[in-house]
């Protein structure tokens, strides 16, 4: 439950605790060297020459992608866990309440202040309505995605008998047929992922100057303040 | 009583001696120890011949090429003998009737006992008028077949996956044996590859003769002890793909060097095959060795991915061929040029407020 206190004279509300906010920033970078070295594992760096042994540039860039990959894992693992048992905004992008007519007219508010339409965004603890929409569809089933897929090539390599095989390429890998089509759906997905990202900072940056309240500093420090004391209709 | 395996061979004119050679090598292509070749040779010697009938389908004949050239003579032969008695329209000596006849005397005689070898696969469309053998359609010997056969061999990317003649858009509907509606229920082993390599292949029906069972299979129906690695896994150009040395263009110093040829389209990376290992035409050499990137013709639709010659596969679908990078990153230009016009958008809506403000 959020706690309310009343410091100086506008209201705060904490609304993201720490393991939420530590691993949003943690997850951010571990899909930035994901996307960098996942694009780089298709579409390598110029060759280079000498001897085979001089170096190993693909074998690192593979090295940074697993590594950051299993950050990304146990990140989200313990995200899933903190929906559980943290406040009621751990688990908002769990389980949006798209059964509730109230959330999509918040939906269609925020698309209308996004188009110019409405002078003004309503105010929310949590995620706006349509923050809490993509989040849900793409950045949630996205990461799933990038996961499993991940996790069944991965077990390409680690081979037969090991678990990363025996739970995730030996049923992915013929669910879409064969290991190319898998390497293509990956990447596929991290482009979604790289407009998601795009989207989500855009919006970050621009709600933090334009909209009712606190953006960026709440995914700092947890708090949420208000920039007016005006009631939301 | 039925001839063993041995006294079929003796009766082909091969001796003892390169009989015991043949078990030998058996065990060996079979990654089992020496101990294993006296058992194999017991087997052989006291256990009734497994008939094997061979069917051609949609196919190119070159799963037959591949077998015929099976780098230790020793081993064609032999494996011939013990199967060409039976039913092979491209190498047995009956035709017409007579040969037709084979496969029903089989099916009499083995109820249940023999291996149905399928080189092709059936299109369906039609009522399977695409392929027709002794005036039926193929797909009506081939179910017939499996209804009294012991177990199925999908020789070949054809009959394991469609290959060729399934691509994109399949004008006669080849379909792959596993997938034939209507198919007795029967253990179906993959040995895929366009063609599978001859030793692989020989090792398969060595391995079901003498042992009486189906080898162990991965997921997907293939033998574990052929195909549970990637050519990549077991690649010599593997230190220079870990090190980042590549092959840009076939003519380059890369290539001259015996760089990695990932640049250049090689699927190794995604394909399941002993091509690395096992290699071809006796060991001599494999596409890899040879310069060429490997195309990934085991692997289930590889003709429909795009070109031989690029590591990304093309996307079908939204009514357009691109790989994944174009449609991403056009998508992510969309993206980030609509944020940049909502940014000055917004810009001047602020600046219009705050002047109104005023
Ligand atoms: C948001 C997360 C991720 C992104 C954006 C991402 C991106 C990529 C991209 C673009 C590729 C190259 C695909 C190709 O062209 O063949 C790739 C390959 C790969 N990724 Fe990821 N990935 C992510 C998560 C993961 C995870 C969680 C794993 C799990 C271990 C993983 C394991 C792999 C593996 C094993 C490969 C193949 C490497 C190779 O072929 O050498 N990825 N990734
Ligand atoms: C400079 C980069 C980034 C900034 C400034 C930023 C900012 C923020 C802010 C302000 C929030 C809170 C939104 C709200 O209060 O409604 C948030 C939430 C979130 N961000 Fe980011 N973000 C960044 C990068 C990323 C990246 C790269 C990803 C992943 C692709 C990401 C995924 C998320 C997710 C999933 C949430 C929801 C957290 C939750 O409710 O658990 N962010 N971000
Ligand atoms: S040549 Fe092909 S199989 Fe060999 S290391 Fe390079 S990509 Fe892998």
């Amino acid at each position: 439950m959020s706690t309310k206190i009343t410091a100086h004279k506008e209201e705060a509300h904490y609304i993201y605790e720490a393991p939420v906010r530590l691993w949003h920033w943690v997850n951010a970078f571990a899909i930035v060297a994901l996307c960098i070295t996942g694009y780089l594992i298709g579409k390598p760096f110029p060759s280079v020459q000498g001897e085979a042994s001089d170096h190993y540039i693909m074998g690192y860039v593979r090295w940074i992608h697993f590594a950051s990959a299993y950050i990304l894992m146990v990140g989200f693992a313990g995200r899933v866990y903190w929906a559980f048992v943290g406040n009621k905004h751990a688990r908002q992008i769990f389980l949006p309440p798209i059964h509730k007519l109230g959330f999509w007219q918040g939906v269609v508010h925020e698309l209308l202040w996004y188009a110019f339409i409405v002078p003004e965004p309503k105010k929310y603890e949590g995620h706006n309505p349509l923050a809490a929409l993509i989040m849900y569809f793409v950045f949630l089933w996205g990461m799933v995605f990038m996961i499993l897929t991940g996790l069944a090539l991965y077990g390409e390599g680690t081979g037969m008998d090991s678990w990363q095989f025996d739970y995730f390429s030996s049923w992915i890998i013929p669910l879409f047929g064969q290991s190319q089509d898998v390497h293509t759906w990956h990447r596929l997905v991290m482009w979604i992922l790289i407009c998601f990202a795009i989207t989500h900072i855009y919006a970050a940056l621009r709600e933090d100057i334009m909209s009712r309240q606190s953006l960026i500093g709440t995914m700092i420090s947890g708090w949420r303040t208000f920039k007016d004391s005006r009631k939301d209709d | 009583m039925h001839e063993t395996f041995y006294e079929v061979m003796r009766r082909q004119g091969i001796t003892r001696r390169s009989f015991l050679k043949y078990c030998s090598l058996a065990a060996a292509a079979l990654g089992l120890g020496p101990s294993f070749a006296p058992k194999i040779a017991h087997a052989m010697e006291t256990k009734p011949r497994i008939p094997v009938l061979w069917l051609h389908g949609l196919e190119c004949t070159c799963c037959s090429e591949s077998f015929i050239r099976s780098a230790h003579p020793l081993a064609k032969d032999v494996i011939l003998s013990m199967i060409s008695l039976d039913y092979d329209d491209t190498i047995m000596a009956a035709a017409g009737d007579q040969a037709e006849a084979i496969i029903q005397e089989t099916i009499e005689k083995y109820d249940g006992n023999f291996i149905l070898a399928v080189e092709g696969n059936p299109p369906l469309n039609e009522d399977g008028m695409y392929c027709i053998i002794n005036g039926k359609p193929f797909v009506e010997q081939l179910k017939h077949t499996a209804e009294h056969a012991k177990a199925i061999i999908s020789w070949g990317s054809c009959a394991s996956w469609g290959c060729v003649q399934a691509a994109r858009p399949n004008p006669t509907r080849a379909t792959p044996v596993h997938k034939v509606p209507g198919l007795a229920n029967k253990p179906i082993i993959k040995v895929p590859g366009c063609p599978p390599i001859s030793e692989v292949m020989t090792a398969v029906i060595t391995y079901i003769l003498t042992f009486e069972k189906l080898p162990a299979l991965d997921s997907q129906g293939r033998p574990k002890m052929f195909y549970s690695q990637r050519i990549h896994d077991k690649c010599y150009r593997r230190p220079h793909f870990d090190a980042g040395q590549f092959v840009e263009e076939f003519d380059d110093e890369g290539a001259r060097k015996g760089y990695c040829l990932y640049k250049v389209g090689c699927k190794g990376p995604t394909t399941y095959n002993a091509c690395a290992s096992t290699r071809w035409n006796g060991g001599l050499s494999f596409p890899i060795q040879a310069g060429h990137p490997c195309i990934g013709c085991s692997e289930d639709g590889f003709w429909d991915k795009g070109s031989f010659y690029e590591r990304l596969s093309n996307v079908h679908g939204f009514g357009i061929e691109a790989d994944a990078d174009e449609i991403g990153g056009t998508a992510a230009a969309v993206v980030g040029g609509a944020a940049a016009i909502h940014a000055a958008a917004s810009t001047v809506k602020r600046i219009a407020q705050k002047g109104d403000d005023a």
